[in-house]
């Protein structure tokens, strides 16, 4: 029932949120890329038909029961990021990936300050600027795992134009 | 294979949608616990990833069991034969204290107090939030495990339950940033609560005045007030105490006892709250 490329982004996904759960020690915790957002970019951008803000509203929601937040906090990050990826794909496509790195730096620091937001509101946000530390490593490491998840995609999925 | 159109409401409709979703979410979850359903649901799809990451680590400890020499074995055996030993002399002392103390309560008529159920439960060792101090156990409802139970180690209070799945549970730990738990001082009776920080290794005692009997090395126990909390467990030990003059309270900070990031094993406690006393009930 599943055509490949459903197949191949599930796969993917769930390595994504793997990753975000992974025990790393202490110092690293703070560095740990958003694996989850950088792989629904990614597909966002190559499949923006099939994916979407709706696939990222679950995934968002699903950070959310793994994080222990408030349903909806990541889930309201993500939407928007995705909601920006897709109405703007066609012209990330065509960009080099210092230039896609910069945006995913800026719209994850956006999430991030919403998910911040929100804590803050519920009295428990961090006070340290290691907090943002996430944003910068996701848009560093961009660059490879756009590079996995296309040859990924190249080999398991169906050609697509991108 | 690519749709040329998009079927359904157009993106932007969809994304506003589930933005106001979001937010409706939040507001809901925040203020009633209808949405733990939603969250229990969701958590039986995380669960076998977070089993799977722990695996290995589970297997570590199988390995660590199953290699180890006789004789490492055998020293471990004897070494614990001597603890339980001790244990079981003091304990022979505890338990006429335990039944002294019955009969004194009994002669108060007060409250008895009942003995406290506990079951054992596993650490599932996956990352949750750098800034949270949050834990998943290996014990959910289908143990019996209730929202806000306490949970223990042989040290002392590591938290309570916030979230309860099927076979996990979620444990905010009480250095988290929104947990506080009411306390006392062990030596005078002082009563204070102890705020979580955020930070692993200290709690925040607020609001004791500066000239209040509190001194550096005081164990800080529970109070039972509350309700969630087992009285007389211990919590922490007071590390830190600044007094200025300017300022209207003291600042103290206390260490918690329990080993909030070693533990591998904790333990659940089914405690009933004490009853309150029946209205008509006269106090002298």
């Amino acid at each position: 029932m599943f055509n490949p490329n459903t197949r191949i982004g599930v796969f993917t996904l769930i390595a994504a949120f793997m990753l975000a759960m992974m025990p790393l020690p202490d110092w690293a915790q703070a560095f740990r890329p958003d694996w989850v957002t950088l792989v629904l970019i990614y597909w966002t951008m190559a499949l923006p038909a099939s994916i979407g803000v709706t696939v990222a509203w679950f995934a968002g929601l699903m950070l959310d029961v793994s994080h222990g937040a408030l349903l909806g906090q990541h889930a309201l990050g993500l939407v928007l990021v995705i909601y920006i990826i897709h109405a703007q794909h066609q012209r990330l496509r065509v960009a080099s990936m210092l230039q896609q790195s910069i945006v995913i730096f800026f719209l994850l620091l956006m999430k991030q300050a919403l998910v911040l937001w929100v804590d803050g509101i519920m009295g428990r946000a961090p006070d340290t600027w290691l907090y943002f530390m996430p944003s910068l490593t996701s848009a560093l490491i961009w660059p490879w795992v756009h590079i996995i998840l296309r040859d990924l995609r190249r080999k398991f999925a169906y050609k697509t134009h991108y | 294979m690519q749709t040329l159109f998009l079927q359904g409401p157009s993106v932007t409709l969809r994304a506003l949608i589930l933005v106001i979703a979001s937010i409706v979410l939040m507001t809901v979850d925040h203020r009633w616990s209808q949405m733990e359903m939603v969250r229990n649901t969701l958590s039986h799809l995380l669960y076998p990833l977070q089993y799977t990451i722990d695996l290995p680590i589970r297997l570590y400890y199988w390995a660590d069991i199953t290699l180890s020499t006789q004789q490492a074995l055998l020293d471990e055996n004897r070494r614990l034969e001597e603890l339980y030993l001790q244990n079981r002399i003091r304990l022979q002392k505890m338990d006429i204290l335990e039944r002294e103390n019955l009969r004194l309560r009994e002669l108060l008529s007060a409250t008895p107090k009942t003995g406290e159920k506990v079951l054992i439960a596993e650490i599932i060792n996956v990352d949750i939030d750098p800034y949270r101090q949050l834990v998943i156990i290996n014990k959910g409802s289908n143990d019996g495990v209730y929202v806000s139970q306490p949970v223990i180690d042989a040290q002392g209070i590591m938290g309570q339950t916030v979230h309860v799945n099927a076979n996990s549970s979620t444990v905010m730990l009480i250095t988290d940033a929104s947990h506080a738990l009411p306390v006392q001082i062990d030596r005078n009776g002082l009563r204070a609560n102890a705020f979580g920080t955020g930070k692993i290794d200290y709690l925040d005692i607020p609001y004791i005045a500066q000239n209040a009997d509190i001194r550096i090395g005081d164990t800080l126990i529970t109070s039972g007030l509350g309700g969630h909390f087992p009285a007389n467990y211990p919590v922490a030990v007071v590390s830190h105490i600044e007094r200025s003059p300017d300022e209207a309270f003291a600042r103290i900070k206390a260490e918690p006892l329990a080993q909030l990031d070693r533990s591998r094993e904790v333990v659940l406690v089914w405690h009933n709250p004490p009853q309150p006393p029946p209205s008509d009930d006269v106090q002298p």
